[in-house]
C-alpha cells in the first residue's frame, strides 16, 4: 500500500503530466534538437550531415545580413514599443470615460487587432503603392510628389513601424482598459476633492497603479517585434536589399528557402537565447520597482 | 485473455483488409499533388477542373490536387509531407528547384520512368527552351506545365494620347527611353514604363542581362557570371530608367501592385508574366498590346514557370500513374484551354497547333508573343543551393536601383557569396 504521502505525490505528478507532456513535445523537445541540429552540418546525398560544433555561430557572427536584421530588429523595437504604449494609454483613458459613443469607439480601437496580419499587411500594401496607393492619391490632392514608400531604404522600415503600432496599440488599450477599472474610483473623487489636476492625477495615481499592467504589455510588445514577421511575406519580402528584414523572416528564409537548416538552427538558438535573456532582465529590473497590490 | 486479444487482433486484421480490398476496388492508386499559383486569378479552379477530368477518365485513378500557395511555399509544403512520412508522388514546382530536389534526393528522372518508344518521344515534344530548366547531367526530371516568359504590355491608349504609333511598340532599347519619355508625364500620373524589382527581381534581370548578351549562369548550375561587365552594364541600364532617364520610378517596384499600376494606368508600359496575360485581358478599361522585350544588343528573356516533378518515394504503380497524370495535364489540347484560361503558354509546339489556341491566337494575336519570343531565351537562374544565389542576386539588384551601392561593387559581391557557395559543387 501506499502511504498518504506518496498517494499524494503521485496525485501530483498525475495532474502535472498533461501539461509535462505538451511543453515537453512542443517547447522543450524542438528546443533542444533545434540546439543539436545547429552543431551539424546540413545533410544531402551528396554530403552526408557531420559535427560542426559550433562553426554556425561563427559563420553568424561574421554575416552581415544577420547583422543588418538584428539591428533592424532593434530599430523596430525601439521605434513601436513607447509608441503604441503610449497610444494604448491614451486610448484607454478616452474610452474609460462615459462618453456618448463609448462602445463604437472602443470597437474601433480593438479593430485592427482583430484583423489578421496578412490581411492588415495586404491593406496597407495599397496604402503605400506608389501613384495608386491611399498616402500618394490625399499627398497628390496638396500637390506633394508620390513617394515610394516601401521601396526606398530609409522609408520602407519607419512606414513598417507605422502598420505595427496601428496593429498593435489596440490589443494593448484593452490590458490598460482593464487596468484602469480596477482602479477604485474613491481615488479619482479623493483627488478631486484635494484639487488635483488631471495630469496630476494620472501621473501620480494611475500611472503608478498601471504599472503592473505595463510590465505585462512592455514584454508583450518587445516579444511581438520579434514574433511578427507575416506582414512582410506581402508587403517587402524583406526588401529592399534587407531594409526591412527581421530576424525571423531571415530564419524563415535560411531554414526554408535556402533550406539550410543548420545555420537556421544557430539563428534560432540565438533568437530564443536573446529573448530568454530580456525576459528575465525585465521581470528582475522592472518587477522590483513594479507596485503589486 | 491472450485467446482474447488475439481474436481481437484478427479482428482489426480482417476489418482492415476489407477497408484496403474495397478501397482497391474503388481506386487502385491514389496520388497526392501539390501545385501553386504564383499569378492573380481563380487558377485553383482551373487545375481542379482537369484533374477531375482525368479522373472521369481514369476511374482506377485517384487524384487529390492540394493547392499549396507560391512556388516556395509549395516546394516547402511538398518537401515537409515527403519528409513526414505523408504520401506525396508528384508536385508542381518551381522549374529552377531542380537542382536542389536532385541533391536532396527527392525526385527521379522521367527517363526511369517512360518505358515505351512513345513514351520516349513525348519526352521531345516540349519546346526545347522550356526543357532547359528541367534537364540536368543528361537526365529529364522536370515537364513544362505553367510556364512563362516575360512579355511588355502596353497601353495603346496611352501611346496615342502621347503622338505615338499604338502599333509599333518600342523594339530596342534606345527606342525604350525615347518612347518612354514621350510616355512619362511632367505631374507624376503616368509612368513611362515599370519593371518590378522585388518578388522575383533576379528573373527579370535575366532578361536584361541576356538582352545585353550575357547569360547569369553556365549550364551545369555551378558558376555564376554576376561579375562580368556585361551584366553590370544591364543593371546600370535598367537603374539609369528610374535615375537618368527619369521614365521609371526610382526605388523598388512591387511586384504585387505593378498588375494595378497598369490597369490604373500609373504606368504605360509594364514587364511582367505572360502568367498575368489573361488577368489583364479581363481588368484594362482601355486598349492594350502586348510585344516582346525590347533588344539591347540582341532580344532575350528568361523562361519561368512551374514544371512537374516526380518524387523518388512514389511506387512503381504510383510512378506509372503519375506520368499518366502528367501526360494528360500536358497534352496539347489541355495545354491550350490552360493557355487560354491563363496566359500562360502552350507547351509543345502541338498545342499552338490545335484549334482551340489557333483559333484563340487568331482572334486575340498577344496570346502567341510569348511562344514568338521564345526563340530568344534562355534558363531561368538555377543553381546549387538556388535559394541562397538568387537572394544574393536579388539583394545586389535592390541595392543598386536604390542607389546604396554600384552595379558594379553590388554585383562582385554577389559573385563573390555565390563564388563561396558554388566552389563545392565544381
Amino acid at each position: 500500500m501506499l502511504t498518504i504521502n506518496q498517494k499524494r505525490n503521485l496525485q501530483g505528478w498525475a495532474l502535472f503530466a498533461p501539461a509535462a507532456f505538451l511543453l515537453i513535445a512542443f517547447t522543450h523537445y524542438p528546443t533542444v534538437a533545434t540546439f543539436f541540429k545547429s552543431l551539424f552540418s546540413n545533410n544531402s546525398i551528396i554530403r552526408p550531415s557531420r559535427f560542426t560544433g559550433f562553426e554556425s555561430y561563427q559563420n553568424l557572427l561574421n554575416d552581415p545580413i544577420f547583422w543588418k536584421v538584428f539591428t533592424n530588429n532593434m530599430w523596430l523595437a525601439l521605434g513601436t514599443i513607447p509608441t503604441s504604449i503610449g497610444l494604448a494609454i491614451v486610448m484607454a483613458l478616452i474610452v474609460n470615460k462615459a462618453i456618448p459613443g463609448r462602445s463604437f469607439l472602443r470597437i474601433a480601437y480593438f479593430t485592427p487587432t482583430m484583423l489578421p496580419m496578412i490581411a492588415v499587411a495586404n491593406i496597407w500594401l495599397f496604402f503605400y503603392a506608389p501613384g495608386i496607393g491611399l498616402l500618394d492619391q490625399i499627398a497628390e490632392i496638396f500637390g506633394i510628389e508620390s513617394h515610394n514608400w516601401l521601396g526606398s531604404t530609409s522609408t520602407v522600415l519607419p512606414a513598417i513601424m507605422v502598420m505595427t503600432v496601428w496593429k498593435e496599440a489596440g490589443f494593448f488599450m484593452i490590458f490598460y482598459l482593464a487596468g484602469l477599472q480596477t482602479i477604485s474610483p474613491e481615488l479619482g473623487e479623493a483627488a478631486e476633492l484635494e484639487g488635483s489636476s488631471r495630469w496630476n492625477y494620472f501621473w501620480r495615481v494611475q500611472f503608478p497603479l498601471l504599472l503592473p499592467t505595463t510590465l505585462f504589455v512592455l514584454i508583450n510588445a518587445f516579444l511581438n517585434s520579434f514574433k511578427l514577421v507575416d506582414h512582410l511575406f506581402v508587403l517587402t519580402k524583406g526588401g529592399p536589399d534587407n531594409a526591412s528584414n527581421l530576424i525571423l523572416y531571415y530564419i524563415y528564409e535560411t531554414a526554408f528557402s535556402f533550406l539550410d537548416i543548420s545555420y537556421a538552427s544557430a539563428l534560432t538558438v540565438f533568437l530564443l537565447f536573446l529573448l530568454a535573456i530580456t525576459a528575465l532582465a525585465q521581470f528582475y529590473f522592472v518587477d522590483k520597482r513594479v507596485h503589486y497590490r | 485473455m491472450k485467446k482474447q486479444l488475439r481474436k481481437v487482433s484478427l479482428g482489426v486484421a480482417a476489418a482492415l483488409g476489407m477497408a484496403l480490398s474495397s478501397s482497391l476496388a474503388w481506386a487502385a492508386t491514389e496520388l497526392n499533388m501539390y501545385y501553386p499559383v504564383a499569378v492573380g486569378g481563380p487558377l485553383t479552379k482551373v487545375v481542379d477542373g482537369m484533374v477531375s477530368n482525368f479522373m472521369a477518365e481514369n476511374p482506377d485513378i485517384k487524384v487529390n490536387a492540394i493547392y499549396a500557395g507560391n512556388y516556395n511555399d509549395a516546394r516547402i509544403k511538398a518537401l515537409a509531407a515527403l519528409e513526414s512520412g505523408q504520401p506525396a508522388q508528384l508536385s508542381v514546382m518551381f522549374s529552377i528547384d531542380l537542382n536542389e530536389l536532385r541533391e536532396l534526393d527527392a525526385i527521379v528522372p522521367f527517363d526511369e520512368v517512360v518505358s515505351t518508344d512513345e513514351e520516349r518521344a513525348w519526352l521531345k515534344s516540349f519546346y526545347p527552351s522550356l526543357m532547359e530548366n528541367g534537364t540536368s547531367v543528361g537526365k529529364t526530371w522536370g515537364i513544362p506545365f505553367q510556364r512563362s516568359t516575360i512579355v511588355m504590355y502596353y497601353n495603346k491608349d496611352a501611346f496615342k494620347a502621347a503622338g505615338l504609333d499604338p502599333e509599333s511598340p518600342p523594339q530596342s532599347w534606345n527606342e525604350l527611353v525615347e518612347k518612354g519619355k514621350k510616355l512619362t508625364k511632367a505631374d507624376g500620373s503616368q509612368w513611362g514604363m515599370m519593371i518590378p524589382s522585388t518578388g522575383y527581381p533576379y528573373w527579370m534581370f535575366g532578361a536584361l542581362a541576356m538582352q545585353n548578351g550575357e547569360v547569369l549562369m553556365n549550364g551545369s548550375g555551378d558558376t555564376t557570371y554576376f561579375n562580368k561587365p556585361g551584366v553590370a552594364q544591364a543593371l546600370n541600364f535598367w537603374k539609369d530608367l528610374g535615375s537618368k532617364h527619369k521614365v521609371m520610378p526610382e526605388g523598388t517596384i512591387e511586384w504585387g501592385t505593378l498588375r494595378k499600376n497598369f490597369l490604373e494606368e500609373k504606368t504605360a508600359i509594364m514587364w511582367h508574366s505572360t502568367g498575368n496575360l489573361t488577368a489583364v485581358k479581363k481588368g484594362a478599361k482601355f486598349d492594350f498590346g502586348v510585344a516582346m522585350l525590347p533588344a539591347g544588343k540582341r532580344r532575350g528573356t528568361p523562361t519561368g514557370g512551374g514544371n512537374f516533378y516526380i518524387f523518388k518515394k512514389a511506387s512503381d504503380n504510383e510512378r506509372a500513374a503519375s506520368l499518366k497524370l502528367i501526360r494528360f495535364m500536358t497534352d496539347p489540347e489541355r495545354s491550350a484551354s490552360w493557355s487560354v484560361a491563363t496566359g500562360y503558354m502552350g507547351i509543345s509546339p502541338a498545342s499552338y497547333e490545335t484549334d482551340k489556341l489557333k483559333s484563340y491566337v487568331k482572334e486575340f494575336p498577344p496570346a502567341a508573343v510569348a511562344r514568338d519570343q521564345l526563340e530568344f531565351a534562355t534558363a531561368e537562374l538555377a543553381t546549387y543551393q538556388a535559394g541562397r544565389i538568387r537572394k544574393s542576386l536579388d539583394d545586389a539588384i535592390q541595392a543598386t536601383l536604390i542607389g546604396s551601392k554600384t552595379a558594379e561593387e553590388a554585383l562582385g559581391e554577389a559573385q563573390s557569396t555565390a563564388e563561396k557557395i558554388l566552389k563545392s559543387y565544381r
